[in-house]
């Protein structure tokens, strides 16, 4: 018995000094080098990984959310040399326009060689946060409001209107370390913290971890900026559209259109279900007496019957078209659109009806 | 046995675990990755083609360690953690190997190499080949038809769900249910083979 289990112990053994060995000489590719945006950057590396670890290691963090395995596509980069031909786990993502420009997956790309490669600028400034949770508050009965203090490092330099993602530690229900995207809402003038709004999604592992487990005064890790949904520098009217928690971005936006005494026509329809979903409705307000030229319209879909509501009832994007229809020509304004993937859809199709062109329409949209 | 015989003896049991006793759709071995990427053709290919190749490769190197390593000890019992063990560090060596020397092959191959390094199917064959107490050049054909089998179910079935996208499917039944239903009926055309020859 003994000697059948050192037999086998053995097999075991000899074919892990195998592998360790073959991979010691195969898998050793040495140094190579990655330039990134035509020598902005250069980093020598060692060859052998994928792009993604490779980057990250170098404190570039492309965006990704399934953690390497290439599903979410979260992690496109142009890779202009040395990445070799696309891969069949990469083709399903990529349209004909990608294909052309060499945009691939950074986390199925493996660096064997030398690599250029192109990612946009704002990537540089993505770094890690640790942050203290400053304050939990609740805004409805499935939003919470959450206040973090940035820690390490101390200060933040977004956009308006661009998201992080935060890392949802191993808990009790889930083993797993997750990242997931909340759009920040605070006010930009205060660089020292951010402010999220989540709703909590039913067995959602990073929601559930952020509203029965997160206790304030803990530690919570984030990394960002992220995300191309911010206020485009033009001077033409605007139309917010948002559903429930994706008031959230748009809310940093005002803040920051506030702050910088921006003069522009801005109109804002904010879509819930019932009026126990409705929140931040004074904030709203003050926001309407404060800016130059702002409307605030709150919509609900199906208000109760004896909740008194008085404003205007019906689906978010039904109302926004009749209104705008009202006012003439509203070919030239620019759609920020921000809710679940449904609203986006139907407000993406309401704004192209009533002539705005879809370059036009900006959203972020996370399942 | 004549050398004719022999051939014949071969290309029963090669034929045999291509159609009759097909692993996939007479045994139900290897069902993850036989649903989980069954959707496009091309993907289907690649992964059939490695799963070819490292069945072929595995029972014979599983033989040969059951026949000089395992029989002379009397430690058969053994069979399952030294075979999982040895396909496992083959699989790891291949792709290695194949992603340094050759970034075409590893392109059409090598990605899908990790995918089936715990394959049932390929487990499966290893130990078949004991039961049936297959020889080694038996053993290697089995291995090579087992797999070839394997492929045809599978690029049959992506050719069927390639056809299935455009169709609408009761949303309950969309992804692995409709899947597995085809799979069933896959399986019965198949035992139509069963009577033309047997490869016991």
């Amino acid at each position: 018995m003994i000697l059948a289990v050192i037999i086998v112990s053995g097999i075991g053994a000899f074919l892990a000094t195998v592998l360790v060995f073959a991979e010691r000489v195969i898998t050793n590719y040495g140094d190579v080098e990655i330039d990134i945006n035509k020598g902005s950057k250069k980093f020598t590396v060692r060859g052998g990984g994928s792009l993604l670890e490779t980057l990250t290691q170098q404190k570039i963090f492309v965006p990704s959310a399934c953690g390497g395995r290439g599903t979410c596509a979260y992690c496109k980069v142009k890779v202009l040399e040395g990445g070799g031909a696309l891969l069949p786990t990469e083709e399903p993502y990529m349209d004909k326009k990608e294909r052309a420009d060499n945009v691939r997956l950074a986390c199925q790309v493996k660096v064997r060689n030398d690599i250029k490669i192109e990612i946009p600028e704002e990537l540089f400034a993505i770094k890690e946060f640790t942050c203290t949770c400053e304050k939990i508050i609740d805004l409805t009965y499935d939003i919470k409001q959450y206040n973090l203090k940035l820690v390490e490092p101390q200060t933040i330099k977004y956009t308006p209107g661009q998201y992080i993602q935060l890392l949802s530690p191993p808990y009790e229900k889930s083993s797993e370390e997750v990242y997931r995207a909340y759009s920040i809402s605070s006010d930009p003038a205060d660089n020292t913290g951010i402010e999220l709004i989540v709703r909590r999604v039913p067995d959602g592992i990073a929601t559930t971890y952020l509203f029965d487990y997160l206790k304030e005064g803990q530690t919570v890790r984030i990394n960002g900026p992220y995300g191309t949904f911010y206020l485009r520098d033009t001077n033409v009217p605007i139309v917010f559209i948002a559903g429930g928690s994706g008031i959230a971005p748009i809310k940093c936006m005002l803040h920051h259109m506030k702050n910088t005494k921006n003069t522009r026509q801005a109109v804002f329809f904010f879509g819930v279900r019932t009026t126990k979903d409705l929140f931040l409705i004074e904030e709203m307000k003050q926001f309407e007496k404060e800016l130059h030229d702002f409307t605030f319209v709150p919509v609900v879909s199906q208000p109760e019957e004896d909740s008194g509501w008085t404003g205007v009832t019906g689906r978010v994007t039904d109302v926004a078209v009749e209104f705008l229809k009202k006012q003439g020509d509203v070919s030239n304004r620019e759609g920020y659109l921000c809710g679940s993937p449904g609203m986006i859809d139907s407000a993406v199709k309401v704004l192209a009806d009533l002539g705005i062109p879809e370059e036009r329409h900006y959203y972020d949209k996370f399942a | 046995m004549t050398f004719g015989a022999q051939l014949t003896h071969l290309l029963v049991i090669l034929f045999a675990s291509i159609f009759t006793e097909n692993i996939l759709l007479a045994r139900f071995l290897g069902m993850c990755s036989f649903l989980s990427v069954s959707r496009q053709i091309k993907t289907a290919v690649g992964l059939g083609f490695a799963v070819v190749f490292v069945m072929t490769f595995t029972v014979g190197l599983d033989w040969l360690a059951y026949r000089f390593v395992l029989q002379p000890y009397h430690i058969e019992y053994f069979r399952f953690i030294l075979f999982i063990v040895i396909i496992a560090a083959f699989v790891q060596f291949v792709e290695m190997a194949i992603e340094r020397y050759s970034p075409v092959l590893y392109q059409n191959l090598g990605i899908f190499l990790p995918l089936i390094t715990v394959n049932c199917a390929i487990l499966g064959a290893s130990l078949f080949m004991v039961i049936r107490e297959y020889g080694f050049v038996e053993g290697v054909v089995f291995g090579l038809g087992s797999g070839i089998g394997w492929m045809l179910a599978i690029v049959a079935m992506a050719g069927i769900r390639e056809k299935l996208a455009h169709s609408r499917i009761p949303k309950g039944l969309q992804g692995p249910g409709i899947t597995l239903i085809i799979a069933g009926l896959m399986a019965l055309a198949f035992i139509g083979f069963t009577g033309v020859l047997s490869g016991g």
